[in-house]
């Protein structure tokens, strides 16, 4: 049976791959018909291309969102940097890091993977490729425009949903030719079951719709500016449940879409436990949702709502990590292949980074740990390490794995996808340190009472301790952007590579 | 009998993974439960600044250590019941009031330059957080701020409460360029805010839409329309430095805090 899998793994056959169900026995959610059956069928030709400049543009996104990340990051280790110029002052210029990585990166990989995944595991092309291509170029333009109107300082004035109005409507719409076509190839699909990734892509596709929604709704003034229908505490909670849930649902859901792909696919192992997923999906679908308060503790917000936050904070451990367990366990009985396989390198140390950042915020939403944390630079290392750590990784291992696929061929450089690896991990675990020391100090001078009961420090003094450790993350983060230079140039040279041998479009990914 | 009739989860499992509707249709219930418990509460309770309506702020009662419930009108500016009728007569202690034309546009130029990435406008209740600062933060005293400023990160110090703590001249100063005057700052200079006049079109269009909103408007008793009328004289010859520090100093000093009460619940 094993040895039949892999056979059929390794010839990247009509979807094979399967959970295993307490160790035992296959689970063929798939493929709608055993191993035999499936081998047989007729070839699928997806719709890749695509998929292909999603790709693509994922890897150009890579570079520029971390590059305005260590820009800004720098800004606040030598603000001469902001040079007196109101367009890239660091209010003006931190959206734009955060929109970038976020919905330009992060959407593009999302889009490109989402696509590719509910093609191949459904065996069928997309519902509408015209679609695809809107929201393709949709997207793009969105981006264009958030490049263009955030230095102009055009903001609503909440974080990562400070793009104006009418830009806040192009997503919805775009957003939602996406929802639409991935959830109608879905209901296409020609296997009996959804994949699992699926599921996670669809909880992600309703959340955002509903969040993107409910918290931009705002009354404009004119082209620039427009003000939230609701206010303070009401307003403070709406933002929080969007905010905690973009990364819910969209850093974390979408990202497990992934995972529960490209893990097994990479290592050529089954899904460590069908039953693990099922669980693992409904409560952080059910349970994600609540954690936003925790944003919000010690606030004017009703105390109520923020320990309930942080009581469902702590109860989401488990299934994160049973989540995580289930994406690292798939590698059992494989674990050498971490040695030769540097596209699984990265996958892996995604999810001990997802292990690791999901610990962590639990317990920073703990109350008496909160009352510290809030506010520090804890809070953005905490982010940093589902961003860097979880999340960018999960995407280079996938786009490696894709590139290959997509265009038939093998990286330009192997070499080149370990020095990625390595140089990635060294900038965030340098980043992420930075930011856990700056935090806690912080944290701990400000509360800080001299024997004689007066404060021991003033705030400026908290700002100048922090020096060293903005250097030192402006550095771990030039370290993280080297890498996504790297990640660009073999891909560049993969592509042209392939081209010269058949053209693009010549093999849309063997079905 | 081949894999995939087999059932290795429970029965409905199995027939949401078969069934797109089915799995959309759980999935958006499921997401929508906690949203909804968390946020819905907080349009009716009491104690998060929600003007319900009759006056009342859906019973919120904050009391002191007597057990007497200090009046709503003492925490938020009512001009009907105050000995002070317009905005121009209010003053600090009156309670919440909505922000002046002026301070309206220095609010605009806040949210655009992005302050709120740096400064909090929200005071815990810790002992610390007292002294440093000032009286911890009260619902009712953001409910006027449509888009909610509360802010998540302290690079710079929280200013919920900087008003008149500070002159105008040093604002400005600070503002242009704060190494001036706190040489460990890491603060852009601002300095170009003092070369652009307020844009006095758009205030005014503002102040209009502040009495329009859904949750907690502005009372047209309080922007009067004699009041919108007289809105652009005030913004005549201002430029948008004078607009954040008039914002800067309206910050914080609208509730006459009294010892001994409970503002939290």
């Amino acid at each position: 049976m094993i040895a039949r899998l892999q056979k059929a793994v390794i010839r990247d056959g009509p979807f094979t791959l399967k959970f295993s169900v307490d160790n035992h026995r296959f689970f063929n959610l798939l493929s709608g018909g055993d191993t035999v059956e499936a081998t047989k069928a007729t070839p699928v030709k997806y719709d890749m291309d695509v998929v292909r400049w999603f790709t693509i543009a994922a890897v150009i996104y890579a570079v520029v969102g971390t590059l305005i990340g260590v820009y800004v990051a720098s800004e606040l280790a030598w603000p001469f940097l902001n040079f007196d110029i109101p367009e890239i002052t660091f209010g003006r210029l931190r959206p734009l890091h955060t929109n970038a990585v976020i919905f330009a990166f992060g959407g593009c990989v999302l889009m490109a993977t989402g696509y590719y995944i509910v093609q191949r595991t459904g065996q069928t092309k997309l519902w509408s490729n015209k679609l695809a291509w809107f929201n393709f170029w949709g997207w793009n333009l969105i981006i264009v425009l958030a490049v263009i109107t955030l230095p102009m300082g055009l903001s609503e004035g909440k974080e990562y949903a400070e793009l104006p109005w009418w830009v806040d409507i192009m997503i919805a719409v775009v957003w939602l030719s996406f929802g639409l076509n991935h959830i109608m190839t879905t209901a296409i699909r020609k296997t009996s079951h959804i994949y699992v990734s699926n599921w996670f892509t669809m909880g992600m596709i309703v959340m955002i719709t509903y969040l993107h929604v409910v918290n931009s709704l705002a009354i404009p003034v004119d082209m620039a500016t427009s003000y939230s229908i609701y206010s303070g505490v009401q307003d403070a909670m709406i933002q929080w449940w969007w905010g905690h849930n973009a990364v819910g649902f969209y850093l974390t859901g979408g990202f497990l879409g992934i995972m529960y792909y490209f893990i097994p696919k990479q290592s050529g192992r089954p899904v460590f436990s069908y039953r693990l997923s099922v669980l693992h999906f409904w409560t952080l679908t059910f349970g994600y949702v609540w954690l936003g308060a925790h944003h919000l503790q010690y606030t004017a917000l009703p105390d109520w709502t923020g320990s309930l936050g942080a009581a469902v904070s702590l109860a989401m451990i488990i299934p994160s990590w049973g989540g995580a367990m289930n994406g690292m366990m798939t590698l059992s009985g494989a674990w050498d292949k971490l040695r030769t396989d540097y596209i699984l390198r990265f996958l892996v140390t995604a999810m001990a980074f997802y292990a690791m950042s999901t610990f962590d915020g639990p317990v920073m939403a703990i109350k008496t740990v909160n009352a510290l944390s809030h506010y520090t630079d804890w809070t953005v290392g905490h982010v940093h390490a589902g961003a860097l750590g979880w999340m960018s990784m999960i995407s280079f291992g996938a786009i490696y794995h894709m590139v290959k696929k997509l265009w038939n061929t093998e990286m330009y450089s192997e070499k080149l996808v370990n020095v990625h690896f390595w140089i990635a991990l060294v900038g965030a675990v340098t980043y992420i340190v930075a930011m856990w020391v700056s935090g806690i100090m912080q944290g701990l001078m400000w509360r800080d009472y001299d024997e004689f009961g007066t404060l021991t420090y003033t705030f400026v003094e908290s700002v100048s301790a922090m020096h060293p450790y903005y250097v030192m993350r402006a550095v771990g983060g030039a370290i993280f952007n080297l890498g996504t230079w790297i990640m660009l140039y073999n891909v560049v040279m993969t592509v042209r590579q392939a081209s010269a041998v058949r053209g693009v479009n010549a093999v849309p990914a063997k079905a | 009998m081949s894999d995939h009739d087999h059932i290795y989860s429970t029965k409905l499992q199995d027939k949401i993974e078969r069934n797109t509707l089915l799995m959309f249709v759980f999935t958006a219930v499921a997401v929508a439960v906690g949203g909804i418990v968390e946020i819905v509460p907080l349009f009716y309770l009491p104690n998060t600044g929600m003007n319900g309506g009759d006056g009342t702020y859906n019973n919120t009662q904050h009391k002191d250590l007597q057990g007497k419930v200090i009046p709503m009108d003492k925490i938020i500016w009512n001009p009907t019941t105050s000995e002070h009728k317009t905005l121009a007569d209010w003053q600090p202690g009156d309670g919440v009031r909505p922000y002046t034309a002026l301070e309206t546009a220095g609010r605009q130029v806040y949210i655009r330059e992005g302050c709120f990435l740096c400064h909090s406008q929200m005071i815990r209740p810790f002992r610390d957080e007292k002294d440093r600062y000032g009286h911890y933060s009260i619902a009712e005293e953001s409910m006027y701020d449509h888009t909610y400023q509360w802010g998540s990160k302290r690079t710079g110090p929280d200013i919920a409460r900087v008003g008149g703590k500070y002159s105008d001249e040093w604002h400005r100063k600070h503002l242009k360029y704060p190494r001036d005057v706190v040489p460990e700052s890491v603060m852009p200079n601002f300095f170009f805010l003092e070369k652009n006049p307020v844009d006095t079109v758009k205030t005014v269009k503002t102040l209009e839409v502040m009495t329009k909103m859904p949750f907690n408007p502005v009372p047209t008793t309080i922007y009067t329309p004699a009041y919108l009328a007289g809105a652009a004289a005030e913004l005549e010859g201002k430029t948008e430095m004078d607009a954040v520090i008039a914002y800067l100093q309206s910050l914080g000093n609208h509730v006459k805090f009294e010892k001994g009460v409970n503002y939290r619940d």
